[in-house]
C-alpha cells in the first residue's frame, strides 16, 4: 500500500559525483552543501547546495589530502583543513586577494578535530585540548583570536541554527559541555552528564559521537541521545532520550521516545518531528514531542504512527543527497483518533489542505464521525485560530501605542498554515457539505451549530456567511420555528446583511418581518432601514413615531413620508403627516412652509379639498379625544 | 381583651395593681393573683399563646417585657431586671426564651424577618395571605402551608411535617388545623406600639381579606356548571336525541335535561347561523350563566356552561339572602380560550375526534371522552382563568448565547446517538429553552408539562437528598436524572416501560409519539419517539446513562450562568409596575403579575378587577389590526396601560396615586426602554 508511506524522499535531490579514489565528498551541515573534491582540488571542486544558486565550482591547488572543507555563511570564505595542526583559508569575496592564508591552532601539541563557521567571518577551531574562537580578516589575510578555552575534547557536534557547539569531555565522554556563540562572544553553558546504561570498568570512552545528535525542535534546542538496549539494565528496548538545552539555566532530561525495538538506528528531524530509522526492519518511526500521551508517564512518548518504511525509491548509483519529507495525507488514515490527528496535523508545515480534507472526511465520507468527534476537531482548530487572532490583536495594539513603549520590538505574528479561519472552513468544507443531498439536514444543522458553538466558546466573532448558511439550510427544510428560536436567543448575531436576509424571507415566513425589525433596532445604526421597512409596509405613522423617538425627525426627508402617506389613499393620514412636518418646519425655521426644493405637490389646494372632505370625521374624532383626555386628567 | 374568657377581669386588675411599682413584679405572685396557677393545662396553653405575641412558640425576652400589657393595655412594661428573672424561671434550656426548642431548621419567624415581611403594611400582608390561600377558601390549610416556601421562590423545598405543624399551631388559635378568619377574633385587633406592629404582621397574614371587606357578603367565583360534547348528525330523528350526546358533565343530570340543554344549544347555533353562516354564535349570555360553543371539528360541538360570579347578601331582618349575579365580570375571550384548550389537550393525547371515529366509531369516542374529560375537567379552575389563558403563551428561559449553544449541542448529540428520538424539547424551571416540535404543538405540550406533569413531580426534588420522599435508586449517585414519565425506578425488575402517547402535527396529518420526560434537577428534557417503536428496558437504560450525567451537568451550568447574569444585571429594584407581555409571533409571554401557575392555582398579585380590565383591553386590541395604545384609570389608584405594536402586546399596571396621564405615559415609556430595549416596540 503506497498510500501508507508517510515518509518520502524529496523530488529533486542534490546530485554529485560519488566518492571514489580520486573524488572525496564532504557535507557541510551548516550550509547544506556537498563538496566533491577531485584530486585534492586540483582538478576541481564542485559544491552543490539545496538549490542551484548555492552551487559553486572552482579549482584550488592540491596541497595534500583534504580532511574537511566548508564555506563560511554566504560562501564568502572557504576554509580547508589539510593537516591536524592548521586550517587554510581562501577568499571568495570579489576584489579581495585570492591567495590562500593559513592559521595554526594556538595550543601547542593540540590536534585540530575540526572547525565550524559561526558567521561569515567567525570560525571556531575544535582541538582535542579545547576550542579557539577566531575572527577572520579576509582583506588582511589574517585571523584574530577572540577567545579560547582549554578543555579535553573527545569529539564535538555543532548545531548551526542555534550556533551551539557541544563537546564531549571526560574519559567516558558522557559529560557534555555546550558553548554558545553570538556576535563575537562565546559563552559557556552549563554542562551536563548523560546517564550511561552501563558504566564500563575500567573507564573508557563509552559515549559515541554517533549516538548523540543536536536538533532544534519547536524552536528549542535538544540533545538527543540514542540509548541502546542493554542486557544488564532493565530496558527491554532502545529509546531516544531528549535533553532540553535552554539558553539559560540547566539542561534537563525532558522526553523519552520509546522505540520498542532494538538494533541499529538513525535519527532525523523533519518538520519538528523526530524520525527514527530502524535499519534491520527498514522502517521509520516518527515522534512528536508536543503530542501529549494521556495514558503514559509524563514525557514518555510512543510513536505517533505505526512504523512504515520510507516511500520506495529507486536509487541510482551516482551520488545523491535527499531531503526527507513527511507526507501528511497517509497519516490521516493511520491515526484513528481524530483529536490526536488534529493535534499532530496542526503542528505540521503544509497542513492546511490536509486538515480541511480531514474535516470534510469526518463530515461527509463513509467514515462520518459522531458529533462529539466533530466538536473536538472544531475546538482544536479554533484554539489555534484564536491564538493567532489574539497575537495579531496584541501586535496591533502594540503598534498603535507606538514604538516608544514597546521596548522589545514585537514581531508580527506569523500566520502558519495551521490557522484555519472561518472563510477556509466555509469555502473548503461547510459550503459543499451543506449542499450534500445524502446527509440528513439534522446532521448538517447540528454540525453548523457545533462550529458556531466552538467559535463562540473561543470568543471569536462569527462571520455572517456562516449564519447565512444556517438560515439557508433551515429555510430549505422549512424549519422556520427552529430559526425563530435561534434568533430569539441571539445565537445568530445581529448584522445588517442578516436582517436583510430575514426581510427577504418574509413572504415564506411572515414572522421574519418582526425578527428583522428587532435586529435592525438592536443594531441602532439602521434607523434609516427601519423607516424604509415601515414605509414599505405603509406604516407611515409608525415610521414617523419611530424616527421621532430616535431623534431623527429633524433631518428626515419629508417627501418620503408624504409620498408613502399619499399612496395609502388615506387622506386623514396624509393630513396628519403633513401637519407633523409643518410643525417641524415651524420649529426649525420659524415657518411652516417647506423648502423651495420641495415639489409644490403639497400645495394647500390639495389640502383644502382633503380637509373639507375629512372635516366631519376630524371634528368628531377630535371631540371624542378631547373629552376622554379631560376625563383622564380630572382627579 | 386578650385574656377575656380565660381569666377573670377582676383578678387581672388586682394583680396588675400589686406590681405597679418598678421591680416589684414577681411572676409567681402575679400568676397566683391572676389565677393562672389554678387553671387547667389547656388554659395555660392559651395564656401562653397570648403572651407569645409573634406566635413563635416561644416567649422571647422582648415579649416578656410587655408581658403585663397582655393583661391590660395600659399596664407598664417590665424593667430589664424583672424580665431577666422571669425569663430565667421559665427558660429551662437557657436559650434566652421560654418554650420548647423545635428541632427543625425552618423558623417561620426568622424567615419573615429575613424576607422583610415583618415590616410590611397590612395591605401587603393581605396580598400575601391571598397568595398562600391557594384555593381561596379564606383559610390557609395545612397542605397549603406546606408549600409556603415555594410561594416565594418556585423550586424551594416544602416544609417538613413538623415545621408545618409548628407554624400552623403558632397562628391557629382555634386549633381547627388551619389559619384563618377565626384566628383573628382572638388576636388583639388594636395595634399598639412599634413592637406590636411587628408581631401584628404575623397575625395580619392570617386575616382573610374577604373578612376584612365585611363579614356579611359572600362572594362566589365563576364555576363550571356543565360541559358537554354533541354531534347533531348522530341522532337527527326524533326520539333518538340521546345519541347526539357524546359526553355530558356532570353525568348525574337527568337524561331529559341533558337532551333539553343540548337541544337548546343546537337551536341557538342554528338560529345564529342564519345571520352569519360562517361564524355562528360563540357564547350565550344569561343572567345566571354563560354558555360557550365551540366547533373544533365538523359537526362536533363542545359546550361549556359557566355560572356567573355572584354576591350573596344576607337578607335583613331574617329575610332570605339576596343573590346578585355579576354577569359582566367574566370575559368571553378567556373562557372561549379555555374551551379551545380543552380540545387541544384532548387532541394532544388522543388525536382528533375524526381519527377516533375512524378507529372505533362512536363507542370508542364516548369511551375516550369519558376517560379524558372526567379527569381533565377536575383540573379546570375557572376562577383563575385570565388573560394568560387567552394568550396560551410560552415562557422562555432567559439564557446567554454560550449556554444556549451548549444545550443545542447536547440535544444534537442525544438525537444522534439515540436515533429513535425524533423531537426534543428542553425546559428549565418550567420555562422553555428549546423546542424541536412545531410551535402549536409545543404550546399545548408546554401547557401540559408546566401545569400538570411538573407540579405532580416536584415533591421528591424539593425534599432533601436523604429524605424518604426521594425514591432511592441504588448506585445512581453519578447524576440526578430520572424519568418523569415511564419507569420511576429503572432497577425495579417489575418496572413498566410505557410512556404516554401524544399526537403532533406532521406533514401528512398527525403522528403519534411516545413522550419521555426526563429531568435532572431543574432541567427537563422531553424526548419524543415514534409510537410504532416499542420502548424497551435497554433503551431506557441507555438513555438514562447517556442523558443523566450530561443533563445534570447542564442543569448546574444553567443555574450558575443564570445567577451570574442576575448578579451582573444588578440588584433588581422593586418595580413600581407590573406587566404582562405577549408576542403572537413566537408565543413568548412574560408576566410579573402571575407569581406561579400550577395545575390547581394561578397566583396573581393584582386584584381581579384589574385583570378584567386587562382582558377588556385585549378584546379591544383583537378587534383591529393596527397598533394601538389604551390607557385606563381604574377605580382604585391604579393605571392600566395596554400597548400593541405589530404582533406584540404589553399590559402594564401602575400604582401611582395622583399621577396624571402624561406622567403615566412617561413611566410606560421608561419601562419599555429598560425592559424591552432589544426589540422593535413602537412607543
Amino acid at each position: 500500500m503506497s498510500e501508507e508511506h508517510y515518509l518520502e524522499l524529496c523530488e529533486n535531490p542534490v546530485q554529485f559525483e560519488h566518492a571514489s579514489s580520486v573524488n572525496n565528498v564532504f557535507f557541510d551541515e551548516a550550509n547544506k552543501q556537498v563538496f566533491a573534491v577531485r584530486s585534492g582540488g586540483a582538478t576541481g571542486v564542485v559544491v552543490k547546495g539545496p538549490d542551484d544558486k548555492s552551487s559553486v565550482a572552482f579549482r584550488m591547488d592540491d596541497k595534500g589530502e583534504v580532511k574537511c572543507i566548508k564555506f563560511s555563511i554566504g560562501n564568502k570564505i572557504l576554509a580547508v583543513q589539510r593537516t591536524s595542526k592548521s586550517v587554510d583559508f581562501i577568499n571568495f569575496i570579489p576584489d579581495y586577494p585570492h591567495t590562500e592564508f593559513t592559521q595554526e591552532c594556538k595550543t601547542k601539541n593540540a590536534n585540530v578535530l575540526g572547525f565550524c563557521w559561526i558567521n561569515w567571518n567567525e570560525i571556531v577551531f575544535i582541538t582535542d585540548q579545547g576550542i579557539e574562537f577566531y575572527q577572520v580578516f579576509p582583506d588582511r589575510r589574517s585571523l584574530k583570536l577572540l577567545k579560547s578555552q582549554n578543555i579535553n575534547v573527545n569529539w564535538y557536534q555543532y548545531c548551526p541554527e542555534t550556533a551551539v557547539i557541544l563537546l564531549s569531555t571526560t574519559v567516558q565522554g558522557n559529560v557534555l559541555q555546550p558553548f554558545a556563540f553570538k556576535s563575537g562572544t562565546m559563552s559557556k553553558m552549563s554542562k551536563f552528564e548523560i546517564e550511561l546504561p552501563v558504566v564500563p570498568k575500567p573507564a573508557k570512552l563509552s559515549l559515541s559521537e554517533r549516538d548523540i545528535a543536536m536538533a532544534t525542535i519547536y524552536g528549542q534546542l535538544y540533545v538527543m541521545y540514542l540509548k541502546h538496549h542493554s542486557r544488564t539494565a532493565n530496558s527491554p528496548s532502545a529509546e531516544v532520550v531528549l535533553y532540553h538545552l535552554p539558553r539559560e539555566g540547566a539542561c534537563k532530561k525532558s522526553h523519552v521516545l520509546k522505540l520498542n525495538t532494538t538494533g541499529k538506528f538513525a535519527l532525523n528531524i523533519v518538520d519538528n518531528l523526530v524520525v527514527v530509522h530502524h535499519q534491520s526492519s527498514q522502517t521509520s518511526l516518527i515522534f512528536d514531542i508536543n503530542l501529549k500521551e494521556p495514558d503514559s508517564a509524563v514525557n514518555t512518548h510512543q510513536p505517533v504512527l505505526p512504523a512504515r518504511s520510507i516511500h520506495p525509491y529507486r536509487i541510482p548509483l551516482s551520488g545523491y543527497l535527499w531531503y526527507l519529507q513527511v507526507k501528511l495525507p497517509p497519516t490521516v488514515n493511520l491515526l484513528q483518533d481524530k483529536g490526536k490527528l488534529m493535534d499532530f496535523l496542526l503542528r505540521r508545515r503544509d497542513c492546511k489542505m490536509v486538515i480541511l480534507s480531514v474535516c470534510s472526511q469526518i463530515l461527509e465520507g463513509g467514515e462520518k464521525g459522531s458529533l462529539p468527534i466533530v466538536a473536538t476537531v472544531f475546538d482544536k482548530l479554533n484554539q489555534v485560530y484564536k491564538d493567532y487572532l489574539e497575537a495579531e490583536q496584541s501586535y496591533t495594539v502594540a503598534m498603535e501605542s507606538g514604538p516608544s513603549r514597546g521596548s522589545a520590538a514585537q514581531k508580527r505574528p506569523v500566520r502558519t498554515q495551521a490557522v484555519i479561519d472561518q472563510s477556509d472552513m466555509y469555502t473548503h468544507v461547510l459550503s459543499s457539505f451543506t449542499e450534500k443531498k445524502d446527509i440528513s439536514h439534522k446532521f448538517i444543522i447540528a454540525v453548523l451549530m457545533e462550529y458556531i458553538r466552538s467559535l463562540n466558546q473561543f470568543q471569536i466573532t462569527v462571520q455572517h456567511y456562516l449564519y447565512e448558511l444556517v438560515i439557508k439550510t433551515l429555510v430549505q427544510h422549512n424549519l422556520f420555528y427552529m430559526l425563530h428560536q435561534f434568533l430569539q436567543y441571539h445565537v445568530l448575531s445581529d448584522s445588517k446583511p442578516l436582517a436583510c436576509l430575514l426581510l427577504s424571507l418574509e413572504s415564506t415566513y411572515p414572522p421574519a418581518h418582526q425578527l428583522s425589525l428587532d435586529m435592525l433596532k438592536r443594531l441602532s445604526t439602521a434607523n434609516d432601514e427601519i423607516v424604509e421597512v415601515l414605509l414599505s409596509k405603509q406604516q407611515v405613522l409608525g415610521a414617523l413615531r419611530f424616527i421621532r423617538s430616535v431623534g431623527g425627525h429633524d433631518n428626515v426627508s419629508a417627501r418620503k413620508f408624504l409620498d408613502a402617506a399619499r399612496q395609502t389613499g388615506d387622506q386623514m393620514l396624509f393630513y396628519t403627516v403633513f401637519r407633523s412636518f409643518q410643525q417641524r418646519n415651524q420649529r426649525l425655521r420659524g415657518s411652516p412652509s417647506f423648502n423651495p426644493g420641495m415639489k409644490p405637490y403639497c400645495c394647500s389646494q390639495m389640502f383644502t379639498s382633503a380637509l373639507s372632505r375629512a372635516s366631519t370625521t376630524l371634528s368628531h374624532n377630535f371631540i371624542v379625544w378631547l373629552i376622554s383626555f379631560i376625563l383622564y386628567l380630572s382627579p | 381583651m386578650a385574656f377575656a374568657g380565660i381569666l377573670n377581669e377582676a383578678d387581672i386588675t388586682a394583680a396588675l395593681a400589686a406590681c405597679q411599682a418598678a421591680d416589684s413584679f414577681k411572676h409567681k405572685d402575679f400568676f397566683a393573683k391572676v389565677g393562672l396557677t389554678a387553671k387547667s393545662p389547656d388554659d395555660i396553653k392559651k395564656a401562653f399563646a397570648v403572651i407569645d405575641q409573634d406566635k413563635s412558640g416561644f416567649i422571647e425576652e422582648d415579649e416578656l417585657k410587655l408581658f403585663l400589657q397582655n393583661f391590660s393595655a395600659s399596664a407598664r412594661a417590665l424593667t430589664d431586671g424583672e424580665t431577666k428573672v422571669f425569663l430565667k424561671a421559665g427558660d429551662s434550656d437557657g436559650d434566652g426564651k421560654i418554650g420548647v426548642d423545635a428541632p427543625e431548621s425552618f423558623c417561620y419567624k426568622k424567615f419573615f424577618q429575613l424576607c422583610g415581611l415583618s415590616s410590611k403594611t397590612p395591605k401587603e400582608i393581605k396580598d400575601v395571605f391571598q397568595i398562600l390561600d391557594e384555593d381561596n377558601s379564606g383559610y390557609i390549610e395545612e397542605s397549603e402551608l406546606k408549600y409556603f416556601l415555594q410561594r416565594f421562590v418556585p423550586g424551594a423545598r416544602t416544609l417538613t411535617e413538623a415545621e408545618t405543624k409548628t407554624f400552623i399551631s403558632a397562628a391557629d388559635d382555634d386549633s381547627d388545623g388551619r389559619i384563618g378568619a377565626e384566628g383573628t377574633r382572638h388576636g388583639n385587633p388594636t395595634v399598639l406600639g412599634a413592637k406590636e406592629v411587628q408581631t401584628q404582621v404575623t397575625l395580619m397574614l392570617m386575616i382573610s381579606p374577604r373578612m376584612a371587606s365585611g363579614m356579611q357578603e359572600k362572594q362566589y367565583t365563576p364555576t363550571l356548571l356543565s360541559f358537554f360534547i354533541y354531534n347533531p348528525t348522530f341522532g337527527p330523528r326524533e326520539g333518538e336525541e340521546e345519541k347526539k350526546i357524546l359526553f355530558y358533565h356532570p353525568s348525574d343530570v337527568e337524561k331529559n335535561e341533558k337532551i333539553r340543554n343540548v337541544g337548546l344549544c343546537e337551536a341557538i347555533v342554528q338560529f345564529t347561523r342564519t345571520f352569519c353562516p360562517t361564524q355562528p354564535a360563540k357564547s350565550l349570555h344569561t343572567q345566571k350563566n354563560r354558555q360557550f360553543f365551540f366547533e373544533p371539528e365538523d359537526n362536533f360541538w363542545i359546550v361549556m356552561v359557566v355560572r356567573n360570579p355572584m354576591i350573596e347578601k344576607p337578607g335583613k331582618d331574617g329575610k332570605p339572602p339576596t343573590i346578585e349575579y355579576q354577569e359582566e365580570e367574566i370575559l368571553d375571550t378567556v373562557y372561549g380560550a379555555v374551551v379551545r384548550q380543552c380540545y387541544s389537550m384532548y387532541k394532544l393525547f388522543n388525536g382528533t375526534f375524526g381519527r377516533t371515529m375512524e378507529a372505533g366509531g362512536v363507542e370508542l369516542l364516548t369511551q375516550k371522552f369519558e376517560k379524558f374529560f372526567c379527569r381533565y375537567l377536575q383540573t379546570l379552575h375557572l376562577q383563575f382563568c385570565d388573560l394568560l389563558d387567552v394568550f396560551g403563551g410560552i415562557s422562555f428561559f432567559p439564557l446567554d448565547k454560550m449556554t444556549y449553544l451548549k444545550i443545542q449541542s447536547f440535544v444534537n448529540r442525544v438525537e444522534e446517538s439515540l436515533s429513535l428520538i425524533k423531537y426534543t424539547a428542553f425546559l428549565y424551571n418550567d420555562q422553555l429553552i428549546w423546542s424541536g416540535l412545531e410551535q402549536d404543538d409545543m404550546r399545548i405540550l408546554y401547557k401540559y408539562l408546566t401545569t400538570s406533569l411538573f407540579p405532580r413531580h416536584s415533591e421528591p426534588e424539593l425534599a432533601g437528598r436523604d429524605s424518604p420522599m426521594r425514591p432511592e435508586v441504588a448506585g445512581n449517585l453519578l447524576h440526578y436524572g430520572r424519568f418523569l414519565t415511564g419507569p420511576t425506578n429503572l432497577k425495579d425488575p417489575e418496572a413498566k416501560f410505557r410512556f404516554p402517547k401524544i399526537f403532533v402535527s406532521a406533514e401528512d396529518g398527525y403522528e403519534e409519539l411516545h413522550l419521555i420526560v426526563y429531568k435532572a434537577m431543574s432541567a427537563a428534557a422531553c424526548f419524543m419517539i415514534n409510537a410504532s417503536v416499542e420502548l424497551t428496558r435497554d433503551f431506557c437504560e441507555q438513555l438514562d446513562a447517556l442523558v443523566g450525567p450530561q443533563l445534570t451537568l447542564l442543569a448546574s451550568d444553567i443555574c450558575e450562568q443564570f445567577t451570574i447574569n442576575r448578579r451582573t444585571s444588578g440588584p433588581e429594584k422593586e418595580p413600581q409596575f407590573k406587566f404582562i407581555y405577549f408576542n403572537h409571533m413566537n408565543l413568548a409571554e412574560k408576566s410579573t403579575i402571575h407569581m406561579r401557575k400550577t395545575a390547581s392555582v394561578c397566583l396573581t398579585s393584582v386584584h381581579p378587577d384589574l385583570m378584567k380590565i386587562l382582558g377588556d383591553i385585549n378584546c379591544d386590541f383583537a378587534r383591529v389590526d393596527e397598533d394601538e395604545e389604551i390607557i385606563v384609570k381604574a377605580m382604585t389608584d391604579y393605571w392600566v396601560v395596554g400597548k400593541k405594536s405589530d404582533q406584540r402586546e404589553l399590559y402594564v399596571i401602575l400604582n401611582q396615586k395622583n399621577a396624571n396621564l402624561i406622567e403615566v405615559n412617561e413611566e410606560v415609556k421608561r419601562l419599555c426602554a429598560t425592559q424591552f430595549n432589544n426589540i422593535f416596540f413602537l412607543d
